[in-house]
């Protein structure tokens, strides 16, 4: 058995692509002696050298702009942004070139790059440490954004997205870093992108969600079913692009859906969700989607942030009014 | 108190405007060859310009920038790149982008809207035009990391404007080039303008050159209209590169002789006789000059070497107004190496309606 938390599976994935792949190369801020400031990469510049595991200066821009540079030498690089609020300055250039390189050159130039960054709110951090923005990333033609919520899920998808040969956006929802273990064999195995996952099924009400959010969902599912309702959880996981095929599966199913995120809520990933349940699910429901989200409001400081992110309870009267809807 | 550091800039031509000698030259400069493939490149640019604009004026083409009086650099820093080096150009490249393999026909082809006129048929490696404003100089420094740790003797050539210096990553990339020591060279063409707005506005420094200093890596001055000058230049700056002995930047200082874009008046901001003190420096009549002077060139070859460039951009135009349309669905066939099973049903819609 080798239990291991998200954090030590990531860390897990990232040895395993370094050791059976010389081209994968590691840059950003601390990633090195340090091993990054949650420590996702610790040990690894020991073990791969300062070539290939790269402190970088402290310029983000800098990061994502060097990293297509070199993939398109064959690099893999795997750039790490400290935070998810710091990827900004980066963002020129994964949104004007890691995400188009190959569609500008037809093919002739293209970006094998993963952009990780820790993300979410709910750690009791500073200002611009605890936002949701994946649905910036998710309009973006060109790249893919995933978000693991689980130890195997982590290593399976990160060694998917370091194996992709287009950029991918991957999110890591760092409330839940050291939440739980399981079992992750260090076996090399992927798991496949652009595919939600259903971690449970269930007949009476489909909850979707991603990332930490995942661990509110299952504690709503566990109450509703000493309830007598049976709730399907689905893990989104690949957020762009979006496998609508096993959500619409689960609202037919169902007929009743509450799509969870911590994002705020105007244009957040669930309003897409929504609008092709509608689009292409209208007839199979029985309530109107609901979604329970972080509000339209700038993320609070810590003092505030609970009443923010979607708890328990929020989600709860979601799925009441869904249920209760005739 | 103590001096912690210090610096200078040099400045660095060979030939004046009136094409005299000015100090001895570089050894290549003996080489009649590498001068008439020189001056071949600087008339094949001058020539391709005037059609360019010409194209986007009749509607044929879309908008279009010109390298009008900055044709020394380009032409310069191509002649300098050896086949394995990497190129990372601007959108006044088209001098260097010809000696690289990038066909006529596929540049006009960019300008003219179609993605395939950046795949190049016979350049793997380089960069295409970069149209944002110095977001090449990071993938450059990219580029020139993966070189050195793969221990290659080759290096990168990336250029920019004068604008783009006040651009942060132009200073990423200064910065990245100093502490990795990679085998860089990052070329200014400094030719006094940014649309509208005059190289005084875009920084306070006596220099660009200097800027290398922050960076921790050598700045060099040289004159952009001598193309002896730039060639030279490059080329050593490359030889340190590939030899492992770090980056080099250089500004060129040249003039915009051109509008910005085919999109552009600069008749609205810059003077007439700051234009025409400009003609009087300009690059590929003083070059020449030089060649006539020294017996190089005679004006026989010039005339063929004119008519033979008008010849070939004549035959490249033809090329590119023949190229047939894109089918509409192919926007979606290069967006990620294997189309996303959600992404078909709107592939199969922009079908549909063009069949319909």
């Amino acid at each position: 058995m080798n239990e291991i938390t998200i954090a030590e599976a990531l860390n897990q994935a990232l040895a395993y692509e370094m050791s059976v792949d010389e081209n994968v190369v590691i840059l950003g801020e601390d990633v090195g002696v340090n091993g990054g400031v949650f420590r996702i990469t610790v040990g690894l510049q020991e073990r791969f050298g300062i070539d290939r595991v790269i402190d970088t200066p402290l310029a983000e821009g800098l990061i994502s702009g060097m990293a297509i540079g070199m993939a398109t030498q064959g690099l893999k690089p795997i750039a790490e942004f400290q935070f998810m609020g710091f990827i900004y300055p980066g963002f020129d250039q994964i949104i004007n070139h890691a995400s188009r390189l190959r569609n500008r050159t037809r093919g002739r130039l293209t970006c094998p790059i993963v952009f990780r960054a820790p993300y979410g709110g709910g750690i009791h951090a500073p200002e611009h440490h605890s936002e949701s923005t994946e649905a910036l990333f998710a309009h973006i033609p060109g790249i893919r954004v995933v978000v693991p919520s689980s130890p195997a899920r982590a290593y399976g998808l990160l060694l998917s997205a370091i194996r992709d040969p287009d950029p991918v956006v991957f999110l890591e929802p760092k409330r839940i870093y050291r939440m739980m273990k399981q079992d992750v064999p260090d076996n090399g195995e992927s798991l496949p992108l652009d595919r939600c996952f259903v971690l449970r099924e269930g007949s009476d009400v489909s909850l979707i969600a991603w990332g930490a959010m995942i661990h509110e969902t299952t504690l709503v599912a566990d109450e509703l079913e000493k309830e007598g309702i049976h709730a399907e959880i689905i893990d989104v996981a690949t957020i762009k692009p979006l496998d609508i095929e096993t959500i619409l599966n689960s609202v037919n199913k169902t007929g009743r859906c509450v799509i969870i995120h911590e994002a705020a809520r105007t244009c957040g990933v669930g309003a897409e969700i929504s609008a092709q349940i509608a689009n292409k699910g209208l007839v199979s429901l029985l309530a109107p989607i609901q979604r329970v989200t972080g509000y339209d409001t700038i993320m609070p400081y810590f003092k505030l942030e609970k009443y923010y992110m979607p708890s328990v309870k929020r989600i709860l009267k979601a799925v009441k009014a869904v249920m209760e809807f005739v | 108190m103590s001096i912690v550091t210090k610096f200078e800039i040099h400045y660095v031509q060979y030939i004046n405007e009136k094409g005299e000698e000015l100090m001895s030259l570089p050894a290549f400069a003996k080489d009649k060859e590498i001068l008439i493939s020189l001056y071949r490149f600087m008339v094949l640019t001058r020539i391709y310009d005037a059609k360019a604009i010409a194209l986007q004026r009749t509607g044929k083409m879309g908008t279009f920038a010109s390298s009008l009086g900055q044709e020394a650099v380009s032409v310069g820093i191509g002649n300098a790149l050896q086949k394995e080096d990497v190129f990372c150009p601007y959108y006044r490249d088209q001098g260097a982008m010809f000696q690289r393999g990038i066909k006529i026909s596929e540049l006009l082809s960019f300008w003219g809207g179609d993605e395939w006129g950046s795949h190049y048929a016979n350049n793997k490696e380089d960069f295409s035009i970069a149209i944002p404003i110095g977001t090449q100089l990071l993938h450059a420094a990219g580029i020139a990391y993966a070189i050195k740790l793969r221990k290659q003797k080759r290096a990168v050539v990336v250029t920019c404007g004068d604008g783009a210096s006040s651009e942060g990553d132009f200073y990423h990339a200064i910065n990245a080039a100093g502490i990795w020591k990679l085998p860089l060279v990052i070329v200014i063409n400094n030719n006094q303008w940014a649309i509208s707005v005059p190289r005084t506005r875009q920084s306070g420094t006596k220099t660009l050159a200097q800027k290398a200093i922050a960076g921790g890596i050598d700045g060099v001055q040289v004159d952009g209209n001598d193309v002896i000058a730039v060639r030279h230049i490059v080329s050593e700056a490359l030889d340190k590169a590939r030899g492992g002995d770090g980056p080099t930047l250089i500004e060129a200082l040249t003039y915009r002789l051109c509008d910005h874009t085919t999109a552009d008046d600069a008749s609205r901001y810059i003077d007439k006789a700051d234009l025409e003190r400009a003609w009087n420096l300009e690059p590929l009549s003083r070059f020449y000059s030089y060649l006539i002077k020294n017996n190089y060139i005679t004006e026989k070859l010039n005339e063929k070497i004119h008519e033979e460039c008008n010849q070939q951009v004549e035959d490249s135009v033809e090329e590119y107004l023949n190229i047939p349309l894109r089918l509409p669905e192919s926007m979606f066939d290069y967006l990620y190496a294997k189309l996303p099973v959600p992404l078909k049903e709107q592939r199969d819609e922009i079908e549909g309606l063009a069949n319909e």
